[in-house]
């Protein structure tokens, strides 16, 4: 397993594309933040703003882009046909699977984390000069209050569930646009369907199942009555569809042969 | 050695095989001979049509009005003189007018009683424990109404609670008149005048200098119309502030205007008394009080009139056709897949070194391109979407919603706006994917682009007031607005946000927006294409 971890480390880091991604990442996730925690505006009647959930707006965002990271990580093997040489050096594929889901959900971690971190810290600085302050009965934004550290953590977790959901699907699809259209599809439109649908009992439905709508609920630290779930129970809808994700991925990573779907298309051509 | 070098001009002739119709037959050919792109293509267009079936075979509409335990469809409001839903409910004191004629008034107050926390319990009075206060849009006034049935041609001048003197008719129009409350001090006189078709409202501070307010031409008035004092209010809504996609919340309400001096010029039929009808009382306008907390009371060439209701266009009464329009977004990921894949595809074969011997002329390569791949998703987007909008209509009016009944122009407008808005994102992630050459960053560009921002003004609790105002004009996602099926109307307080369907820019100025992104995008691909290897 030593091995298969430090090669699958050693393709992530010797490529340009997902380091900057990630910084790309962290940058927009504490962009976008800051811009919402700009917006927010407090009439004198007082506001329903959730402090936390507007300063981590920006995980929007930056969750779009760790699912490039995780995909790229896959797909990019079968686009230049490396996977024949992973495969051949380490025959149990499920161990490779294993070890990029290890590498990248590590990278996604602390790029999540640091992520997290500069969007509160914006968070912190922005809101108070907007009304969310102690006049108005809001406490400043820190992380040693109970309900913010979960919020911050559950955001970590989430952007790293996102990246193995995305690690799973390009296993299975092995193309990356149409990987990374399943992801965001997945993501953004159990939401939007959600909010076209009229009937009540089916919205309150598809929120509980939708992966980006549920896991959200661990960003809430205000009335988390209305929530179709709980926070940490939401969290738990996005990880079971990481974990189906990834094992969908690795049963068809063993079923199938190791050639990327052009490739097969190209061979066919030639009489294989 | 030369110190100028001449630069190579083929021998072979330019124009027989580099012509652009024959790059466009280029395009057309790799577009067509890829088994995958026209499978997602007819996966994209069938997913328009499956999302928008399932959405109307989904959503029940059903209401229980009092006294009865069968539930009922959702019934529509009524429409008026210009086919748009309205509201019709208020208290009317009238007498018919025959032929010509005028009234006129003095207002002296316009009171009112709002509740904060919605319906009474059963048994009480209907405005027990009721806060004084008038609505914004709370009026009494004069009205000439063509009879006395919901949805039926008026033209009205009132006093309002905040909003000043204004002359209101056939619902969507709406002038100011004289600012500033009305009180004792203060009062408004009226008078509205009928002469055939045309009626005109007056005002006055002091009842001898009058200026004309407002002309209203009803076609089709009766001979015989309705006309006298009304009393009416919306109920209480407050729409929070705290969140971009407000919710309302609200009560009830009741406005009661006292008028004096009134003066009856014309055809009055001798002998007519004045009768009080509580107009529209059984409809289930929200805010509405029932037919027996509103009344009139005379005495001494005194009215006090208390009425609750409004005559307005009706916003969000029901669905319009863009909710049969929720698998767009799944057609407009596919679109950008496939557009992103029309480009990258020739980096990762090779074939752009081909495709770019064969026509050096670099910018009309990307301009075939994008011309065959906006042809063919404009086409496989309308066909989607003529086939959806009836038939998801029809599922969702099975189901108890009523349909706005939009005009043919807008349906037209929604269906040709909502195919090229797919055609010109398909077009954005062309030249993106030219742009950046890796499928996956491009695809998420694009999305993060697009329906990322429009999702951010949708969800309910996400963003603060303010920002999705910002994002629906600035992003390409303002080419949504294109889907706007209904206007907003300044004289109704309602909540105007994407995530009920309003947007910040007229329809074609979003979709402008979005075609600006998308032509910049290109330019910026054309210039970097041509100054690159391949």
């Amino acid at each position: 397993m030593n091995t298969v971890l430090r090669a699958e480390w050693t393709k992530l880091r010797t490529v340009a594309g997902p380091g900057w991604l990630l910084v790309a990442a962290i940058v927009a996730t504490a962009v976008v933040g800051a811009l919402a925690a700009n917006a927010v505006s407090c009439p004198a009647g007082g506001c329903q703003v959730d402090p936390a959930k507007v300063s981590l707006t920006g995980i929007y965002l930056g969750q779009a882009i760790v699912a490039v990271v995780a995909v790229t990580a896959v797909s990019g093997e079968y686009s230049t046909g490396m996977i024949r040489l992973t495969l051949t050096a380490t025959p149990r594929r499920w161990l490779v699977l294993a070890a990029k889901a290890a590498v990248v959900g590590t990278a996604s971690l602390i790029a999540g984390a640091l992520a997290v971190l500069a969007s509160v810290l914006a968070g912190r600085v922005l809101l108070d000069g907007h009304g969310i302050d102690p006049a108005h009965g809001y406490a400043p934004l820190s992380l040693a209050d109970g309900t913010v550290l979960r919020a911050a953590a559950g955001s970590v977790l989430y952007l790293t569930l996102i990246a193995l959901l995305g690690l799973g699907i390009a296993t299975a699809i092995r193309d990356s646009a149409v990987s990374i259209g399943v992801v965001l599809g997945l993501l953004y439109l159990f939401p939007i369907i959600a909010g076209v649908i009229g009937d009540a009992t089916w919205k309150r439905h598809l929120d509980q199942i939708s992966p980006m709508v549920a896991g959200m609920y661990i960003q809430a630290t205000t009335d988390l009555r209305a929530l179709p779930l709980g926070p940490w129970q939401g969290l738990g809808v996005l990880a079971a569809w990481a974990a189906g994700a990834l094992l969908a991925g690795g049963l068809l990573l063993g079923l199938r042969d190791a050639l990327s779907v052009g490739r097969r298309a190209a061979n066919r051509g030639r009489g294989e | 050695m030369n110190a100028t070098m001449t630069p190579f001009r083929s021998a072979l002739p330019s124009q027989r095989n580099d012509s652009f119709a024959h790059l466009l037959r280029a395009e057309w050919t790799k577009f067509r001979t890829v088994r995958g792109w026209v499978i997602g293509l007819l996966v994209g267009a069938l997913l328009i049509v499956g999302l928008g079936a399932l959405t109307g075979a989904n959503s029940q509409c059903s209401f229980q009005p009092n006294g009865s335990t069968a539930p009922q469809a959702c019934p529509a409001p009524p429409t008026g003189p210009g086919g748009e839903w309205v509201t019709d409910s208020f208290y009317f004191v009238r007498q018919p007018l025959a032929g010509d004629g005028s009234i006129t008034t003095r207002v002296t107050s316009l009171t009112g009683l709002y509740s904060t926390h919605g319906g009474q319990a059963a048994g009480q009075s209907p405005t027990a424990g009721m806060t004084p206060g008038v609505q914004p849009w709370g009026k009494a006034g004069l009205i000439i109404k063509a009879s006395g049935t919901a949805g039926s041609a008026y033209a009205a001048i009132m006093v309002t609670g905040s909003h000043g003197v204004r002359m209101q008719w056939n619902y969507v129009n709406d002038t100011p008149g004289l600012a500033g409350k009305v009180s004792a001090a203060s009062p408004r006189w009226l008078r509205l005048t009928r002469s055939g078709d045309v009626i005109r409202g007056y005002d006055s501070a002091d009842g001898t200098h009058w200026t004309l307010v407002g002309t209203a031409t009803l076609a089709g008035l009766p001979p015989v119309s309705q006309a006298g004092l009304f009393a009416a209010t919306p109920g209480y809504t407050t729409i929070s502030t705290g969140l971009a996609t407000a919710s309302s919340t609200g009560g009830g309400a009741l406005a009661t205007g006292a008028f004096d001096h009134v003066a009856l010029v014309g055809g009055w039929p001798a002998g007519s008394r004045w009768t009080g009808d509580a107009i529209g009382a059984n409809s289930i306008v929200s805010g509405s009080l029932p037919a027996s907390a509103q009344g009139f009371t005379q005495a001494d060439g005194r009215f006090t009139v208390s009425g609750s209701g409004d005559i307005a266009p009706a916003p969000s009464a029901g669905d319009t056709a863009t909710n049969t329009l929720a698998g767009v977004f799944v057609g407009l990921i596919a679109m950008a897949v496939i557009g992103v894949m029309f480009i990258t595809a020739e980096y990762r074969r090779g074939l752009i070194r081909t495709t770019l011997t064969a026509s050096p002329r670099r910018g009309r390569v990307l301009a075939a391109k994008a011309a065959v791949l906006a042809a063919v998703t404009f086409a496989a987007g309308l066909v989607a979407i003529v086939i959806v909008i009836p038939v998801g209509e029809r599922l969702l009016r099975e189901n108890g919603n009523p349909i706005y009944p939009a005009s043919a122009l807008t349906l037209v407008r929604i269906a040709v706006g909502t195919a090229a808005l797919l055609a010109v994102a398909a077009v954005l992630a062309l030249a993106v994917g030219a742009l950046l050459r890796r499928s996956a960053a491009a695809v998420t560009a694009v999305i993060a682009g697009i329906v990322l921002p429009y999702l951010l003004a949708t969800l309910p609790g996400v963003l603060p007031v303010g920002a999705e105002q910002w994002l629906t004009r600035i992003t390409p996602a303002a080419g949504f607005a294109i889907q706007q099926s209904t206007p907003a109307y300044p004289q109704v307080y309602a909540s105007y946000t994407p995530g009920t369907g309003y947007f910040p820019l007229a329809p074609w100025a979003g979709f402008a927006v979005l075609c600006a992104w998308a032509a910049a995008a290109l330019a910026l691909a054309v210039f970097v294409l041509r100054r690159r290897d391949v």
